[in-house]
């Protein structure tokens, strides 16, 4: 545990707050996420966790708090900005380009690491097309990293479930990501195909490419999480080591609904 | 059956230049949801700058192939740098706003450029200078002329051209995934305001080509040229399904062969009651027809809501 806490925080939520009319999304939550690490947010439906994704991807702007990644504070007013300064993520619920291919969908995920524009669109010059040439390629190794490489030359809407799934997580790849986070991706997978995800997590982490993880499935992230922070009503309760966070009072009230009924 | 054969030509020809501004719309529309109804406009800029262009140089005594091609080129970098100062000016603080407003803006940036041609070309029409000596070909009674041939070829090209842009490249792709769900796009890092900007850029271009065209074709052009072609490519647009390329592409021309027949007969179906000066109600009577009984068009697909 000593060695874990040096490393530096690649991600620093400070005091982040979001209410939308009366009701509180977030209630000034800070955390920290190592380099490196799978980190877990939990939390009841409601809680905040989704609200939290979409404030740091820049998708909502939050009423309080910031954001510092990687030693610099995240002026994320654009969604494509927070992609450019290292963070991807999926949606819990799929968010794919249902009429592309598969391998188109990861294609686009390497729009931002490659340089060619319209004019290269227009006039095909050979530098254009060399890197559309890799774009392709690129694309189909992270299709084969996620296991789904027979499927490119499907249509994203014809794949199976779980197969989606792995395919948002190749295009959120595709942006080489410092910070990956997953909106519950093992949600409506089976045992079979959370084992595969959970296996996958891991190589994704051991690639060195920090993870941060909604996640329902209390066996996957006690498992695969570092450290776990629960959110309940927009707050957070508590952030520790998994074991620690199973016997933790607060959680297992907020889980069970006793502290609000009290 | 001549008159059939030679209608099925001239419409042709017609079809291919209303599929060409057409391109411009669905490709504006399918990427944003919003109906640039300037786009006539910045066809008839590209005419008329064209014709200032080759008009000039030929006085100048340039011959007529470069002149031509200068002209075009002038024509498409105008009308490129007009849609990316429209949609710059008048949609992009608008992209949040009520779906009306962009749309009363947009027929409100038609009046201006409009007027802004009015200003610079004057109210009297221009004649487009002859490039090529038009020859006349004979095909089982049906004829056809040196520039219509180009009309349908040069067309045809861009349209290609348009294809492998949107189906094969790195900015297409961006289009189409900023088409699907701008916002997931934009989260993959996809830079949207660069995305429409370039979808107006490259709509505005085709029509310019298209401008150029219906200067050559007819020969003659005026400040308000535009609102017309600009409505009958809309109906093209709409009768493929808006938002639609390939759509555009079939709705054009089958507007434009419709519109042709209809000039052919009306006057034998209506017993010289109405002349072939009435094709335009040919138009309207697709639009309404489409509007009423198919609205998302032959090729359009129901367009569920959007993020």
């Amino acid at each position: 545990m000593m060695v874990e806490n040096l490393s530096p925080p690649l991600l620093e939520a400070r005091q982040v707050a979001k209410h939308f009319g009366g009701v509180k999304a977030l209630r000034d939550v800070s955390l920290s996420i190592r380099q490196g690490e799978v980190y877990g947010l939990i939390g009841p439906n409601g809680a905040g966790k989704t609200t939290l994704f979409n404030c740091l991807t820049g998708l909502y702007v939050p009423d309080g708090g910031s954001f510092i990644f990687a030693g610099s504070p995240l002026a994320a007013d654009a969604p494509h900005e927070a992609a450019a300064r290292g963070i991807a993520r999926t949606f819990q619920n799929i968010r794919l380009f249902g009429n592309m291919t598969a391998l188109e969908n990861v294609m686009v995920g390497r729009h931002l690491r490659t340089r060619a524009g319209v004019f290269g669109a227009i006039f095909r010059d050979p530098k254009t097309r060399a890197e559309e040439a890799a774009i392709q390629r690129r694309a189909e190794e992270l299709l084969h990293y996620v296991g789904i490489a027979d499927r490119a030359w499907d249509l994203a809407n014809n794949l199976s479930y779980g197969d989606q799934r792995r395919l948002e997580i190749a295009r959120a790849l595709a942006t080489e990501p410092k910070l990956l986070c997953l909106d519950e991706p093992a949600a409506g997978m089976n045992a079979t195909e959370t084992a595969e995800l959970r296996r996958l997590i891991e190589g994704i982490r051991q690639d060195g490419t920090t993870v941060l993880l909604i996640e329902h499935d209390v066996k996957l992230v006690m498992g695969l999480c570092d450290r776990v922070a629960v959110l309940d009503y927009g707050e957070k309760i508590c952030e520790d080591v998994p074991a620690a966070v199973q016997r933790d009072q607060r959680v297992i009230e907020a889980y069970l609904g006793g502290g609000h009924l009290a | 059956m001549e008159t059939f054969l030679q209608q099925i030509i001239n419409g042709l020809v017609q079809g291919s230049i209303y599929a060409l501004v057409a391109l411009g719309y669905t490709m504006v529309y399918g990427i944003m949801g919003l109906i640039n109804f300037a786009h006539g406009e910045v066809v008839m800029i590209g005419t008329l700058v064209a014709i200032t262009v080759i008009g000039g140089l030929m006085a100048a005594g340039v011959p007529a192939v470069v002149a031509g091609g200068t002209g075009v080129l002038a024509a498409v970098v105008v009308c490129m740098a007009i849609g990316w100062w429209l949609e710059r000016v008048a949609y992009r603080p608008l992209r949040h706003a009520p779906r009306l407003t962009p749309l009363i803006t947009a027929i409100g940036m038609s009046i201006v450029l409009q007027n802004v041609a009015m200003i610079v070309w004057g109210r009297n029409y221009r004649t487009f200078p002859s490039l090529i000596r038009s020859e006349s070909f004979e095909v089982a009674g049906a004829s056809f002329t040196t520039v219509q041939v180009m009309i349908v070829s040069v067309s045809t090209l861009m349209m290609a051209g348009l294809l492998l842009l949107i189906y094969r490249t790195k900015l297409g792709m961006a289009m189409r995934a900023t088409a699907q769900n701008p916002q997931v796009a934009s989260l993959m890092g996809v830079n949207i305001d660069r995305v429409i900007a370039a979808a107006f850029v490259v709509g505005s271009a085709l029509g310019a080509v298209a401008g150029v065209m219906v200067g050559s074709y007819y020969e003659i052009a005026h400040y308000q040229m535009g609102s017309m072609l600009g409505l009958k490519a809309f109906t093209a647009a709409v009768l493929g399904g808006i938002g639609n390329i390939a759509g555009a592409v079939a709705g054009g021309v089958l507007l434009g062969i419709i519109e042709a027949l209809g000039a052919g007969y009306i006057g034998d179906l209506t017993h010289g009651f109405l002349g072939s000066h009435y094709q335009d109600i040919f138009a309207f009577i697709v639009l309404i027809g489409v509007l009423m009984f198919r609205p998302s068009g032959l090729f359009g697909e129901k367009t569920g809501d959007r993020a």
